[in-house]
């Protein structure tokens, strides 16, 4: 959480856990073996993932499951400074 | 955001804590907190504002727009156990009511603090009676609870 150089690169969320599933197994014809990912359902585990953030004044970083514990709200929206 | 950050003490008291996403960068977040929000909101926004550039995050919630390349209003409520309880997508031109996420929040709450032995009936409000499902209450809600009460 301590304050680390921000550098220049371009960084982003990421989804942890549970990661790739194992190789795709031989694609068969030319169809697309569609990668698996996890999708929040109720009822289900909430994925867990790693995330820059703004907080107060810093910079920091946010990994989910480490709130589990609490109640939380995650809400997404599209994007600074639109209106709604 | 200012929505949420204005009921953020409300959320506090049921010992919510929030978490915002967009696929802007963390340094738009505070240029945008710095600049606007501080206007409506006394000190800011006081919750972690999450940064998804790459909308991988949004994906795995089923929010991320592709061919927009934004995220849609996705608001999510995760229990203690890390378990998704409710959720709520809306598209970009209407916003959300945080009431009614705080409500739900509350009736998620009460369930879980009866074990999973109360349920709240449609339209519930803290105070409400609760229903308690079992043998005696089939057929009978009728006698507990009517839609226009």
């Amino acid at each position: 959480m301590a304050d680390k150089p921000q550098g220049c690169a371009r960084v982003t969320g990421a989804v942890l856990g549970d990661p790739s599933p194992e190789e795709p197994v031989a694609k068969t014809n030319d169809e697309t073996v569609k990668e698996e990912t996890m999708t929040a359902r109720v009822g289900q585990k909430a994925p867990d993932f790693n995330a820059p953030a703004y907080y107060k004044g810093s910079f920091t970083n946010v990994q989910l499951s480490d709130h589990f514990g609490k109640w939380l709200l995650l809400c997404f929206y599209p994007g600074d400074f639109t209106f709604v | 955001m200012s929505a949420v950050a204005d009921k953020y003490s409300e959320l506090q008291d049921l010992g919510v804590e929030v978490f915002s996403v967009s696929v802007d960068s963390h340094f738009v977040h505070k240029m945008w907190n710095d600049h606007e929000l501080v206007k409506m909101v006394d000190g800011g926004i006081p919750f972690h504002m999450l940064s998804d550039q790459a909308g991988n995050i949004g994906r795995a919630y089923g929010v991320y727009d592709e061919e927009q390349g934004i995220e849609l209003r996705g608001r999510f409520i995760i229990d203690p156990d890390g378990v998704v309880q409710a959720m709520e997508v809306l598209t970009p031109p209407v916003g959300r009511r945080i009431a009614e996420s705080i409500r739900q929040v509350q009736a998620y709450q009460v369930v879980r603090a009866s074990g999973g032995a109360e349920a709240t009936p449609a339209g519930w409000m803290p105070g409400d009676p609760v229903l308690k499902p079992g043998p005696d209450l089939v057929g009978n809600v009728w006698k507990e609870w009517k839609p226009n009460e």
